[in-house]
């Protein structure tokens, strides 16, 4: 059985040869590359602070098998920011205090950004509080979380309005 | 490894800034970009992962395991078991002082609780340690579970809580009983809750000799070097503990457990660093929970809606081998004026593992039943439940008759009513409706934390380009003491908290105490401010004594501190900046030191509590009975309050816990096997986004003059009142008194069914 696989990581190609088919790309990006900001809370899809964005779109990394990604590209928390120039969301999440512990912070900022890109919430706070369940947060930061993401939802969509205009 | 944290970047800055201002916080970029290192983050060289196995019975013997299965195994390396795993130094089922617990760590084949580790699978990769300990087939000797009060051993207690007296009585409670108009009697049940961390427990342990360095999340982190050398026979000062970021803690991470132990023993044997994280269902069992209780209170109330005896009567569960007894019954205590008043436990032993402290810990089940009863003592009297606590508001602590540090709970149930729009609240329950034919009801309960304290230690270093370094060991678990923390020290050094480094979260550093019972900020800020003070006296020493300064010779006037420059205190044109005065001295710095601690006399001559009120509007489906809180006010009242932003992300945590604890939360045991049957993320319920509504928290301006630097605490008073004003506010919207926690649809559709709907 062939367990190599190439994935494209934060804009890195990256030819992996696995040394177990059971590695799961939340191990992978934890254990053998060093990618630690998602977080394993869970390991079983329960609680979102592994979740990355595959190909656009978000998942939890803990239940995504690595051999299954072969050709893919995958976002984590390490590559959202462009240099020193945080991505509005993380910015959002300081500005807001969207987090304490910040356990689960890289799973919601993911979450939040693959929100903001498939577009569902608007920015409904009811929609976006919602479709952001799937992220746990015990120290119960929730509110400053919804509130970062309406901001950014919302200065995009001036953004947009301006740019159609 | 960001043992110190650089002053922030200026994304995260604002300007203005001292105590006092919401800053935001000084570990958010780390956080927000992944880069902050948790324990289970780091990857040493030559690392093992360990991976334990864990009980599935409740009570009884391991009588087989299949070692040769696991380590036949692909990358396998060892199988730690009772046969051949290393003696401790010291026997872990003897207690250590201060938070010491009785813990397994396979020193015989003995089981006294589900999820107790019985193995430590040890390997090259997570997935072979994971699957050799899924191998290793455990046979056991299975004796009865004992699961509740019904097969428990019931027990007199000892001490409840950290060894607090298990009875407390004031006045004569038999006289207070007989001279009232209206006996409320009321029982209630509260679950066993699991902590639930977003961050699992975990610890990468090495050795270098006889030298331990240990990357773990840890709330008390000088504290537990003294215990982790007990059990490794080795000098205190060879235990390193790095903990910068904890991911939550919440009590949980304040004490050794075994599985951390164990993975030291790894290492140890090993020879190579060891990681053990603990999955999430191993956690219910070996490290703490809030422990099951069943509460009864009687309240005597006269013609006039006072008190005349209040009695708080709880079973608190504990483990068959060990003691931590939830002092629900304390919460009656300190908040409300009765002439008779009595709390009192008893314990009952079950086959669980040891409860401890846990957010609130004792407060948070007592406080859910308190204000729950005394809602129903409200009713009796026909009284709006505001107004009968504030009739029986306390001036000063009731029984004890000692004078409150301070107490603005007057204008916290003030100011919150005033903001939740209480005056429009009908007093008959089931009498509001949304557009939807939804029930709605409002309910209020009183919050109240006390304000430990612990001693300290703490070093600023003046620096000669005027910059400054603070160091104390603290543990930030998401509380914000890398930031409030460097607000304190800033300010004690006369500096902005952008020239301010802050080094914590290492044990090498001085004694930073505990962060736990909402007293860390007061208690490592003290040193943290004394060691700022003591800098800048041995600067102002250095400046009053040279010819060359314009603060010569003002040694009796003195000088006066302020953006990185000494002043004359009567002449502001007569200064010089810290570099200046450095510079000429030849001095590369000046190291001020604090050991610190609360005068005890302040707690001998006052009661010390933080005191808020919580205003609850729930919703409730009057056909279906699903419950949604849909708002909450709640005002706060804890003395000096260091960073407005911070304070209030407590105040809604504690508050998302109060609506968890009322709604939510709940380990539930299959009775037939002592199992926790839902002990993950999908079945053991805490709040999600959806679930937390519209939440304001106010902050009452309160002095303290005589706590150190006027700081109270605000990390756990958020649970308390929350509880009950959401029960209370079921109550107000449907006409029934939920008796137990979780409050379940089932335990309101009959009651819904019962009563015509108006």
């Amino acid at each position: 059985m062939s367990l190599s696989v190439s994935v494209t990581i934060n804009g890195a190609p990256h030819a992996i040869e696995l040394d177990d088919p059971r590695v799961t790309l939340l191990d992978l990006l934890r254990e053998r590359l060093e990618l630690t900001g998602a977080k394993k809370g869970c390991d079983r899809g329960q609680c979102g602070a592994c979740t990355v964005l595959v190909g656009g779109r978000r998942v939890n990394s803990c239940l995504t098998l690595a051999l299954s990604l072969d050709g893919s590209e995958v976002i984590t928390i390490e590559g959202l920011a462009s240099g020193d120039a945080l991505h509005p969301v993380q910015a959002a999440f300081i500005e807001h205090d969207g987090f304490q512990c910040g356990f689960c912070t890289p799973g919601q900022i993911m979450s939040a950004v693959g929100l903001i890109a498939e577009g569902h919430a608007g920015d409904d706070p009811e929609r976006i509080r919602e479709l952001m369940s799937g992220n746990l947060c015990r120290c119960g930061a929730y509110k400053g979380i919804t509130e970062a993401v309406l901001e950014v939802q919302r200065a995009q969509q001036t953004g947009n309005r301006k740019d159609a205009a | 490894m960001p043992a110190d944290l650089k002053p922030a970047a200026p994304v995260q800055l604002r300007h203005g800034s001292n105590a006092g201002q919401p800053q935001t916080r000084r570990d958010g970029l780390l956080k927000v970009t992944g880069r902050a290192t948790y324990a289970a983050d780091n990857h040493l060289e030559g690392m093992l992962y360990a991976v334990t196995a864990v009980s599935r019975i409740a009570r009884g013997r391991v009588t087989s395991l299949d070692v040769d299965a696991a380590k036949a195994h692909a990358a396998v390396v060892e199988v730690l078991t009772p046969e051949n795993c290393p003696r401790l130094a010291h026997d872990p089922d003897v207690k250590m002082p201060y938070f010491g617990f009785r813990i397994e760590v396979l020193q015989n084949d003995n089981v006294r609780y589900v999820n107790q580790p019985i193995a430590l699978v040890i390997a090259e990769t997570l997935e072979a340690a994971i699957e050799g300990a899924a191998l290793l087939n455990p046979q056991y000797a299975e004796e009865p579970a004992r699961t509740g009060l019904d097969n428990g051993e019931h027990f007199a207690a000892a001490a409840v809580g950290v060894g607090g007296p298990p009875r407390t009585a004031h006045g004569d409670i038999d006289r207070g009983f007989a001279a009232a108009k209206h006996v409320t009697e009321a029982d209630y049940v509260t679950p066993a809750q699991y902590h639930n961390a977003m961050e699992p427990h975990a610890v990468v342990a090495q050795w270098d000799g006889d030298h331990l360095t240990l990357d773990m999340p840890n709330q008390a982190l000088v504290l537990s070097c003294a215990g982790y050398a007990a059990y490794f026979g080795i000098p205190r000062e060879n235990v390193l503990i790095r903990s910068p970021f904890l991911g939550g803690g919440f009590g949980s991470k304040a004490i050794i457990n075994g599985p951390q132990i164990l993975a030291i023993i790894a290492a140890r044997m090993m020879k190579r660093p060891v990681k053990l994280a603990l999955s999430r269902s191993q956690m219910y069992g070996p490290v703490g929970h809030r422990g099951q209780t069943w509460q009864k209170l009687r309240i005597g109330t006269d013609a006039d809606g006072r008190l005349t005896a209040l009695q708080h009567s709880t079973i608190s569960a504990t483990s068959s081998f060990d003691e931590f007894l939830e002092s629900a019954s304390n919460a009656s205590l300190p908040l409300y004026d009765s002439p008779a008043i009595v709390s009192e436990h008893v314990g009952v032993r079950l086959d669980i593992g040891t409860p401890g402290p846990m957010r609130a810990p004792g407060e948070a089940s007592g406080s859910a039943a308190l204000e729950a009863a005394i809602d129903v003592a409200a009713d009796a009297c026909g009284m709006d439940p505001l107004e009968f606590r504030l009739k029986n508001y306390a001036e000063t602590e009731p029984g004890t008759g000692r004078p409150f540090s301070s107490k603005a709970l007057r204008e916290c149930y003030t100011k919150g009513a005033k903001t939740f729009g209480w005056a429009a609240r009908p007093l008959k329950p089931r009498q509001m409706r949304d557009d939807n034919g939804l029930l709605v009801g409002w309910g209020v309960g009183t919050a109240v934390f006390h304000c430990p304290h612990f001693p300290t230690a703490a070093r600023a270093t003046l620096r000669a380009d005027g910059t400054a370094l603070i160091e104390t060991a603290g543990a930030d678990m998401g509380q914000g003491a890398w930031t409030a923390l460097a607000q304190i020290g800033a300010e004690a050094l006369g500096l902005d908290p952008s020239k301010v480094e802050i080094s914590i979260g290492v044990s090498s550093l001085p004694d930073g105490g505990v962060a736990g019972g909402s007293g860390h900020t007061a208690s490592a800020g003290m040193s943290l401010h004394s060691a700022g003070k003591d800098a800048i006296s041995q600067l102002t020493d250095i400046a009053v004594a040279d010819p060359e300064s314009p603060l010569f010779g003002a040694g009796n006037i003195g000088v006066v501190a302020r953006d990185g420059r000494l002043y004359r205190s009567d002449d502001d044109n007569r200064g010089e900046s810290y570099a200046n005065i450095l510079a000429r001295a030849g001095r590369a710095d000046v190291v001020g030191t604090a050991k610190a601690m609360r005068d005890p006399a302040i707690a001998e001559k006052h009661a010390l509590f933080s005191h808020g009120a919580v205003f609850a509007e729930v919703k409730v489906d009057p056909d279906l009975g699903q419950v949604r809180v849909t708002r909450m006010v709640g005002a706060f009242a804890a003395g000096r309050i260091i960073n407005p932003q911070l304070v209030r992300s407590q105040y809604f945590g504690g508050m998302i816990w109060g609506i968890s604890f009322a709604l939510l939360e709940e380990a539930i045991t299959d009775k037939r096997t002592g199992r926790i049957m839902n002990a993950d993320f999908a079945e053991y319920h805490v709040p999600v986004n959806a679930d937390v509504p519209s939440l304001e928290a106010i902050l009452i301006p309160e002095s303290d003059p005589y706590l150190p630097l006027g700081v109270k605490g605000v990390g756990e008073i958020g649970i308390t009142g929350t509880v009950g004003a959401i029960a209370n506010a079921i109550w107000h919207a449907t006409g029934v008194r939920a008796r137990r926690f979780p409050i379940r649809i089932e335990d309101l559709v009959g009651g819904l069914l019962s009563v015509d709907v108006p």
